[in-house]
């Protein structure tokens, strides 16, 4: 019938999927599994342990971003969601106008701060911060060593990542239903037994779209660790894009880890959906 | 002699292998005002939608004026649809929502060509609709700033402003409160006979049926119960769901002994129903309006109030016959606890043959409309979407 | 949420937006900055506004960006809006599993979607070597028996990764959409056709523009894939001014962003101003 009929307007989009979706993401099984001369391997597998370093100080960094992104990312979503109808719009105009810079310019842009002889420094310099902590504890700083440190790369996925955690978790909260709010409080409970009792369930859906944005970009980032991590944090995404771009040409090792590091992420994600929904239903009982 | 105009012969609808539809025959009169009545999921939207074109019957043919119209597509019958929750268009204004199907080029059946209105004519028939359906002055309006009565006042004109044969109104008033419903009543009865068409209404409210139609078919289980004038389907109901359905009834088990002759709970009362076989057991209808309350001494049967409910026009009391409740409307108060003695005229007396609906209505043991649909959990709503969710699976 | 925000509440926002936009702040100081230093302020130019339009090298980025961004993005409207008014259409237990294929490109890693395609790209070459060489040996003809990534395969990359993001921001429209809407145009005289042009495109019409400029967005901003599909030949913006994070950015990098921020910038200030207005008259007609 005519229902069927529009449903086949979605035919060359699905025939494109297949070409362009599926058989890409089969190709890295099959090279993650070959070796170089084509034929069936585990070794590539096997290699992957010789970089366990990487993969742990990707899963942290990446982890520990995520977690102050949510921090951070909460408390100002929930601000957003008071403020004025105009306060909002311009504020979800300014979160997103950023990301019309590009993302490599914005983090370059955080290598001029954070130099050793970069803004930053200066500024502790001009107000004479140095001199006051040299005085008291009879140290000899000149400056602060931030970048290239692994903190530097947590800042740069906070600060590149932060609107993707803004954003779900505002976009569930300024929806909230405001009865639900007030017949809480009509039922006796204080400001902090509805949050924790109707507000943070209610926002969940948010919050995990919001972790999900922020962990597989900055577990899987190339670039941020790139510039500020001077290219001695090397994260999962280096190890990938060398495989393919770098002198260590190896696209079967680079299929096997780029297949490790979804299937982790995936079960990640599955583990913490399945917590979520278990959350939600109970908050429905 | 009424004209017949739309035939549903043997139709049958199923939707996955479940039946939807069982087998409808029915033929609608020209100019006539035709109500599908039944609970939700009852296959009336079904019917309706099978007359508009949006469904093909899986079985059984479809007769427009004599002609099978099963394949011919919704945009090429001269019927137009109400529909529920009004669908009209957000993204134009009421005047365009209107001139809708006026702007869509038609076919001219001699040349062959499509023609488009010319943009006066347009104008002139979309004014006027608005007269007819009292809008004048809204035309640059959105629809979204309209009310509700407003809005179904659009979707009338912008289905009639295309001249149908036949009109189809799907739950029109279903959004609208108690009021407002009552006055849109009139209004679209006024319109029906102003117009001079045919009305097919589809609703669940018996009241909103009574007073509207020329003819009622009541449905349940995708089955025709009943056809018949609102006066017909309210005094002679064929079965116990049709009496519990349009109206209040009791519902009491019976043995017919003779012609005008009926035993209920052992004693015989005088009726006005024949040609039943001798001893048949049957259901017998009795409207609440029907009984009168009589001194204990002198009552056909006795019984004890056990509750009552004043409603303005009338006391709702509830008697208890030897442990079974009857309802029974007075305007005399019996206070609860009270033995009183009731008659029955032979003509308030209903007999009806036993169907598988039998037992199922009509005793009012736990007596409340709205406490039954609380206290039944499987109760829905939302109910009335379930036929149109259906189709989509 | 009624309470009025604190002062607290406040300054975290100040401080967040600060924090935001504070790198920005100064890239956009420096594409003024008379020296080629990132750090040392030494005196206000505009050679670097002067000298972008003769970089021949940033020029070509800057068109390349700007047409694989917009050729993705209307490809990727016009596919994604048919894709999901089918999927919308669809019986769900075949909805259900070409959504969740649908949504692989927005949930993957972006370098796993760029480093696949890479894969399948360079795969798909050596297939059509071999079949090239072939059909020119047998036919006469003469078939490129050697294919590059370039401006193609980046350009198929972006519709890939674009049309999810299309749809998923059409699919609530189309839910939102009254179901007897299409019935109704039907009804009123509409072929299918007619009606899906005349009520069901007005209707999704603010989700499909909101697709349009999404995947435009991601197109421009896009690093990670184009890095992996494009090849050495070509290259958008981001790929330049990642080659040049490897030395030294020059300051004409941070004049030609300051450009396409301002720009943005504008056009986002015309847009929320007029929506406003649209807003205030529209609330206005329904109090008259």
């Amino acid at each position: 019938m005519k229902k069927n009929k529009l449903a086949l307007f979605s035919a060359p989009y699905v025939l494109w999927m297949a070409v362009f979706v599926v058989i890409p993401i089969l190709m890295i099984v099959v090279y993650a599994f070959s070796s170089a001369g084509g034929g069936f391997t585990l070794e590539n597998f096997a290699r992957i342990g010789d970089y366990m370093v990487v993969f742990t100080r990707s899963f942290k960094l990446a982890f520990i971003a995520t977690a102050i992104c949510l921090l951070l990312g909460y408390p100002v979503s929930c601000f957003l969601a008071r403020e004025g109808p105009r306060f909002q719009r311009v504020a979800m105009m300014l979160i997103m106008l950023p990301m019309w810079m590009n993302f490599l310019l914005r983090t370059y842009a955080w290598m001029s701060l954070l130099e050793n002889t970069g803004l930053l420094n200066r500024f502790f310099e001009a107000i004479g911060l140095f001199d006051l902590i040299n005085g008291i504890f009879g140290t000899n700083l000149e400056y602060f060593k931030m970048i290239n440190t692994q903190g530097a790369v947590v800042l740069g996925m906070v600060y590149n990542f932060l609107p993707f955690m803004i954003l779900p978790i505002y976009s569930v909260i300024v929806k909230l239903d405001h009865r639900l709010i007030e017949a809480a409080r009509d039922l006796g409970a204080d400001s902090a037994t509805v949050f924790r009792r109707v507000t943070l369930p209610l926002s969940l859906p948010g919050v995990l779209s919001g972790i999900t944005m922020v962990f597989v970009p900055a577990v899987s980032t190339f670039a941020i660790s790139q510039l500020l991590g001077g290219g001695k944090q090397l994260l999962l995404g280096n190890l990938i894009e060398m495989q393919f771009k770098g002198t260590a040409y190896n696209p079967q090792l680079g299929s096997a880890v780029a297949l490790v590091m979804m299937l982790v992420v995936v079960v990640c994600m599955t583990v913490m959906n399945r917590f979520g929904e278990g959350e939600e239903q109970a908050v429905m009982l | 002699m009424p004209k017949e105009l739309i035939r549903l012969a043997n139709c049958t609808m199923a939707f996955d292998g479940e039946v939807v539809l069982d087998n409808i025959n029915l033929y609608i009169n020209d100019q006539e005002f035709l109500t599908l009545l039944g609970p939700s999921g009852c296959g009336k939207t079904t019917t309706l939608r099978i007359i508009g074109g949006f469904q093909t019957p899986t079985q059984g043919d479809v007769f427009f004026d004599g002609v099978r119209i099963n394949d011919v597509p919704p945009h090429k019958r001269t019927i137009n649809t109400v529909f529920q929750r009004y669908a009209l268009f957000p993204h134009l204004n009421v005047f365009e929502n209107i001139a809708f199907g006026l702007r869509i080029p038609k076919t001219d059946p001699e040349s062959r060509r499509k023609v488009k209105l010319p943009e006066s004519e347009i104008q002139e028939r979309v004014l006027e609709m608005l007269k007819v359906v009292n809008l004048k002055g809204f035309e640059k309006r959105a629809v979204s700033s309209l009310s509700g009565g407003q809005q179904q006042r659009v979707a009338i004109a912008r289905a009639l402003v295309n001249r149908p044969k036949v009109l189809l109104l799907d739950e029109p008033l279903g959004a609208l409160d108690l009021r407002l419903r009552k006055d849109m009543q009139i209004e679209l009865k006024r319109i029906q006979q102003a117009m001079g068409i045919t009305f097919i209404y589809v609703t669940h409210d018996q009241e909103e049926a009574l007073a509207m139609s020329d003819t009622v078919v009541v449905m349940d289980e995708g089955k025709i119960q009943q056809i018949g004038t609102p006066e017909d389907i309210y005094n002679e109901p064929k079965n116990a769901f049709v009496a519990d359905f349009i109206g209040e009834s009791n519902i009491i088990d019976g043995i017919m002994r003779a012609d005008g002759v009926v035993e209920i709970f052992n004693r015989r009362f005088q009726c006005l129903d024949k040609g039943f076989a001798k001893d048949e057991p049957v259901d017998v209808v009795i409207r609440p309006e029907d009984v009168d309350i009589v001194p204990e001494g002198q009552g056909q049967l006795k019984g004890t109030v056990t509750s009552v409910t004043f409603k303005g026009m009338q006391y709702d009391i509830i008697v208890d016959f030897y442990g079974f409740k009857w309802l029974i409307q007075t305007t005399d108060l019996s206070p609860v606890g009270s033995r009183i003695g009731i008659k029955i005229d032979p003509d308030g007396i209903h007999v009806m043959k036993k169907s598988h609906y039998s037992g199922m209505f009509g005793d009012y043991s736990s007596y409340s409309e709205e406490y039954e649909e609380i206290s039944d959990a499987d109760y829905d709503p939302e109910a009335e979407d379930q036929e149109a969710e259906h189709e989509e699976e | 949420m009624n309470r009025k925000p604190s002062l607290f509440s406040r300054l975290m926002t100040g401080l967040i937006f600060l924090f935001l936009y504070a790198p920005i702040f100064v890239l956009i100081i420096f594409s003024f900055n008379n020296s080629k230093s990132r750090s040392v302020w030494a005196g206000f130019t505009l050679d670097w506004y002067d000298k972008l339009f003769h970089d021949q090298m940033i020029l070509d980025a800057l068109y390349t960006t700007l047409a694989v961004s917009v050729l993705a993005a209307v490809i990727a409207t016009v596919a994604g809006t048919f894709a999901a008014i089918g999927f919308y259409n669809m019986k769900k237990r075949w909805r259900t599993p070409l959504m969740t294929v649908n949504n692989i490109p927005m949930v993957n890693a972006e370098i796993v979607t760029g480093v696949s395609l890479c894969l399948f790209f360079v795969a798909f070459f050596n297939l059509w070597g071999d079949f090239a060489h072939w059909v020119n040996g047998a036919f006469g003809l003469q078939l490129p028996e050697q294919l590059y990534l370039g401006f193609g395969t980046m350009l198929i990359a972006h519709i890939t990764f674009n049309i999810p993001y299309v749809i998923l921001s059409i699919m609530p429209k189309l839910r939102q959409m009254d179901k007897n809407l299409v019935d109704a145009a039907q009804d009123l005289g509409c072929t299918w056709m007619q009606a899906f042009w005349k009520v069901v495109v007005p209707e999704i019409k603010p989700g499909i523009i909101n697709g349009l400029l999404i995947a435009f967005t991601m197109s421009v901003d896009d690093f990670v894939i184009s890095y992996f599909t494009a090849g050495s030949s070509t290259a958008n913006l981001a790929m330049r001014i990642y080659a040049m994070t490897k030395k030294r950015i020059s300051p004409e990098v941070n004049a030609v962003s300051t450009l396409l921020f301002v720009t943005v910038l504008v056009l986002l200030v015309i847009i929320n101003v007029r929506e406003a207005r649209q807003e205030r008259a529209a609330a206005k007609q329904r109090i008259t």
